[in-house]
């Protein structure tokens, strides 16, 4: 049991050491201040039935990153339900967003307000990416 | 000890009403109006109604954790807070409205229409009249707005689909389309008759294009006209990065009202308004720079806003119960803003403008503050902090002014007394 915790704590630490830095988490902030924060607001709130949270948002904080990837990229203009609410604007896409982009902005976001989930690497975003 | 006990209980109690009764219900108010927390927590209460009884009917745009949509709210004791509160409806929706014994109610693709009986309740709420049907409803500014004239008309806004008619909605670098399909079904206020049952758009009339978003209006009596108030488009630092900082998107465009006569077009997605400029100006998905104008056939607003604060009702008053600068002027609800980030959010308050002979006479001012809940000047930074957003506004028979709240369902009551 210790062995494997010992084994991902590791793995945590190796992975922010190695694949995701404190840059990686700063350019992340940057791009969500200058392309995100707008709609989705300076505390992840989001705004009321309009244009949906990422703080404590089940689809952010989720294990399907092709989805997050897609959102991110390709913009999104359905009503969505979330977490009992419904959002009724059209998100920009994100065109010009590179895969270490998404990474950063993701891993972010991820961890941001009270989101407490796993940061995600520029290969996981083109896993994600290749995945259908 | 259990008696004094008790007795503290009472004591506290009686405070905690009194000081209810002189907050104001957390409102900040001009001097010698208060206000009383009329109803609370009845859900998303989007526009209200009055009947000349003094029965309110509030529209929520979900239903309501009981399951029911539209709320009917008497207070029976006339001591300013609802006594007697019943719903019915599994419909969501925004429009609401009174006349005579007809109450009116929309969906977002329809519009539906209840007959009260003597002491306006609704004979049968399994059974409205649909008036229309089929309006379209995709998504963005969905919601449908109604008021009447005094022929027997009734006026709905279509919102459109779009922020900006881009050939791809919010897109950055998306053109904008001419001309603009979107206008054809959407984008302008449509009249039908206010009695006819099951029609559809062929039967209406595109009354006035245009416009983006209208939520709030009302006929005004005085002028014999309607009156709307238009949300500007969202965005032009995002996607004019060039053109436009985050300082000037917080400002720009205004928030307008217009004065609509039929086959009027307020110009979007062609041009926005300049509040600085007091110009039309060429929207840049049209190949507008910020300087260059446009919209030489489009109507002038008859009042601008700060930009982004989202007006969710219009409301000319025409009662006797307050001072008279305030008869016939305009009582506005800003729902509040969310597109002026980074910068701190503006709204979240209830505006009026006076109007003599049909026309503005002076500035506007805040009315009503405090929705929020913040305290002193604090304006609210993220949207969901606000406690309360103004949505909708009716005049009571007595002359008060009603304010309905679509975060927490709150509806407050806002009275004069020299």
């Amino acid at each position: 049991m210790n062995y494997i915790k010992i084994l991902i704590g590791s793995f945590l630490i190796l992975g922010f050491a190695v694949n995701v830095t404190a840059q990686d988490l700063a350019k992340g902030k940057k791009i969500y201040e200058t392309r995100c924060l707008v709609c989705h607001q300076a505390d992840g709130g989001g705004v009321p039935n309009m244009n949906a949270p990422l703080d404590g948002s089940s689809n952010v904080v989720g294990n399907d990153l092709a989805r997050l990837v897609r959102i991110i990229k390709g913009g999104y203009s359905e009503k969505i339900a979330l977490d009992g609410m419904y959002y009724s604007n059209a998100m920009t896409a994100n065109p010009d967003f590179k895969d270490a982009d998404i990474a950063n902005v993701l891993s972010y976001i991820r961890t941001s307000w009270s989101n407490k989930a796993t940061v995600v690497t520029e290969a996981q975003v083109i896993a994600a990416k290749n995945k259908k | 000890m259990k008696n004094v006990k008790i007795f503290l209980v009472f004591v506290f109690a009686a405070i905690t009403l009194a000081s209810n009764a002189q907050n104001n219900a957390g409102l900040k108010l001009p001097a010698g109006f208060k206000a009383t927390l009329f109803a609370d927590t009845i859900g998303s209460a989007r526009h209200i109604a009055i009947t000349p009884n003094g029965v309110l009917f509030a529209k929520l745009m979900y239903p309501n954790k009981a399951g029911k949509s539209i709320i009917r709210l008497e207070d029976k004791n006339k001591d300013g807070v609802a006594d007697n509160i019943t719903g019915w409806g599994k419909y969501g929706g925004t429009g609401i409205f009174v006349k005579g014994k007809s109450l009116y109610a929309t969906s977002d693709n329809d519009i539906y229409l209840y007959q009260l009986n003597e002491k306006d309740e609704v004979i049968d709420t399994a059974k409205p009249k649909t008036i229309v049907k089929g309006l379209l409803a995709k998504n963005q500014h969905a919601s449908k707005s109604i008021t009447l004239d005094g022929q027997g008309n009734i006026y709905v806004n279509i919102g459109a689909y779009s922020n900006a008619c881009q050939e791809k909605d919010r897109m950055p670098g998306s053109k904008g389309m001419m001309p603009c399909p979107i206008l054809d079904s959407a984008g302008g206020i449509w009249k039908f008759d206010g009695i006819k049952e099951n029609q559809v758009y062929g039967d209406g009339k595109r009354y006035a294009t245009g416009l983006r978003n209208v939520v709030g209006l009302d006929w005004n009596k005085q002028t014999n006209s309607l009156f709307v108030m238009q949300h500007g488009r969202d965005q032009l630092n995002s996607f004019y990065p060039t053109l436009y900082t985050d300082a000037q998107n917080a400002e720009l465009p205004a928030e307008t009202m217009y004065e609509l006569h039929e086959g009027d077009n307020a110009g979007w997605p062609y041009v926005y308004f300049d509040p600085y400029q007091k110009k039309k100006m060429l929207s840049p998905e049209y190949g507008g720079d910020g300087k260059k104008e446009g919209g030489e056939n489009a109507i002038n607003p008859t009042v601008f806003f700060p930009a982004h604060m989202a007006p969710n009702a219009l409301l000319f008053y025409t009662g006797n119960q307050f001072p008279e600068k305030y008869k016939n002027g305009a009582f506005i609800a800003f729902h509040g803003s969310w597109n002026r980030a980074p910068l701190p959010q503006e709204g979240y308050f209830v505006a009026f403008v006076p109007f003599k002979d049909g026309k503005p006479n002076g500035e506007w001012e805040i009315f009503a503050n405090g929705f929020s809940g913040l305290t002193g000047d604090e304006k609210v930074k993220n949207p969901r902090n606000a406690k309360a957003r103004p949505c909708g506004l009716a005049q009571g028979p007595d002359g008060s002014l009603y304010v309905s709240d679509d975060n927490k369902g709150s509806i407050f009551k806002i009275s004069y007394s020299k």
